[in-house]
């Protein structure tokens, strides 16, 4: 065997072994997550997490989240259409994945805003400002709550109930589900239970419309 | 195979850099496996050591075709740099370096494996033990060139 013959074929081989590492994996995900599924409903909805949209609604589309996140906040939006868009059948549950350095401070403070009801407007006011408290990345508390200042809030009760056992309890189980459903990055969404493996507003549109279709 | 040429055998160095090519490409697509199919989280000092393995894969076969021994130096400081980065990756998985030391991001650290294989070959230690290997053939190969 003359040595270009002998480069061209183990090349060959490599790809082929690639390609066919690929595929077995592929297949062997693709049925797992459908076992899967079922049986994470327990660990990716949390009671007492926030919620919007009708309770009713048999499809649930959890969000694993970090307000800190960029990706979260162009996000926002194409949720809440998903909600308007199927009145009544859809609803999105928020859940915190607090990834970026000093989010875990920030999320206390939205479920702290969660227990006197202010979830969805604090949350509003932290993504329209996302680029005045978090810089390169990193997010800085104290500026998240000069921003909340202006919400209906009991303050004190606001300021107290953040550094609260229930509070940290709550977020401390987001994180140990988040870690259990291999949360890695934010945001990661979950539609009844199934994981959105191809991420993207159009995946998780077609998601939605699947679940929808199977429920109703 | 029928070919005319001066002579049937392959010579031993040229071997030996078609293996340290091999082993590029198999880390390389095995890298891009894990991380892109699997998609497990590629920390900072493993991306270090992509940046040594993966132009290995490309330059090297210009140095089979036709075989130029002088490779070993430009493949040479790829390869020393690669090792250098897998070894300090080894060291601080195994705890060996304090864990502030090390140049990662929060949510991906260096100091987690995702990958073990006999109990002690995990990732940073693979990479370890192919950077050695290569640069052990690197100089079997820098040997034959009369420069």
């Amino acid at each position: 065997m003359n040595k270009k013959t002998l480069f061209i074929s183990v090349s060959l081989l490599i790809i082929v072994a690639f390609i066919a590492a690929v595929v077995i994996f592929q297949t062997k995900e693709t049925s797992k997550n459908k076992n899967v599924s079922i049986d994470n409903l327990n660990i990716v909805e949390r009671e007492n997490a926030p919620t919007k949209g009708s309770e009713d609604a048999r499809v649930t589309i959890v969000e694993f989240f970090d307000p800190a996140c960029e990706t979260c906040q162009v996000f926002y939006p194409l949720v809440n259409d998903l909600i308007k868009k199927y009145p009544g059948k859809v609803r999105v549950m928020m859940r915190y994945a607090p990834f970026h350095q000093g989010s875990d401070q920030v999320v206390k403070l939205l479920e702290a805003a969660h227990k006197q009801g202010q979830f969805w407007p604090a949350l509003d006011i932290l993504f329209a400002n996302q680029q005045s408290w978090t810089r390169h990345h990193v997010a800085r508390p104290k500026s998240a709550i000069a921003l909340l200042k202006g919400l209906p809030l009991d303050h004190e009760k606001f300021i107290h109930d953040a550094s609260s056992n229930t509070i940290i309890q709550s977020i401390i189980q987001d994180v140990e589900d988040g870690k259990t459903l291999k949360v890695r990055a934010t945001p990661q969404f979950f539609v009844n239970g199934k994981p959105l493996t191809n991420f993207g507003y159009a995946q998780l549109t077609q998601l939605v419309e699947q679940a929808i279709a199977e429920a109703y | 195979m029928n070919q005319i040429s001066t002579s049937d055998t392959i010579p031993k160095e040229w071997v030996a850099l078609f293996f340290v090519w091999i082993l590029a490409t198999i880390s390389t697509i095995a890298s891009l496996f894990f991380s892109e199919i699997v998609k497990l989280p590629v920390c900072v000092l493993c991306w270090y050591q992509r940046i040594a393995m993966y132009p290995l894969v490309l330059i090297l076969p210009l140095a089979l075709f036709p075989f130029d021994a002088k490779i070993s130096r430009y493949a040479g400081v790829l390869v020393i740099f690669g090792w250098l980065t897998a070894l300090f990756h080894v060291l601080l998985v195994a705890g060996y370096i304090p864990k502030n030391a090390q140049p990662c991001v929060q949510n991906i650290p260096c100091s987690e494996t995702h990958l073990n294989v006999f109990g002690f070959l995990n990732m940073p230690m693979m990479s370890l033990l192919t950077f050695s290997i290569m640069g052990l053939l690197l100089l079997f190969v820098k040997k034959s060139d009369p420069s």
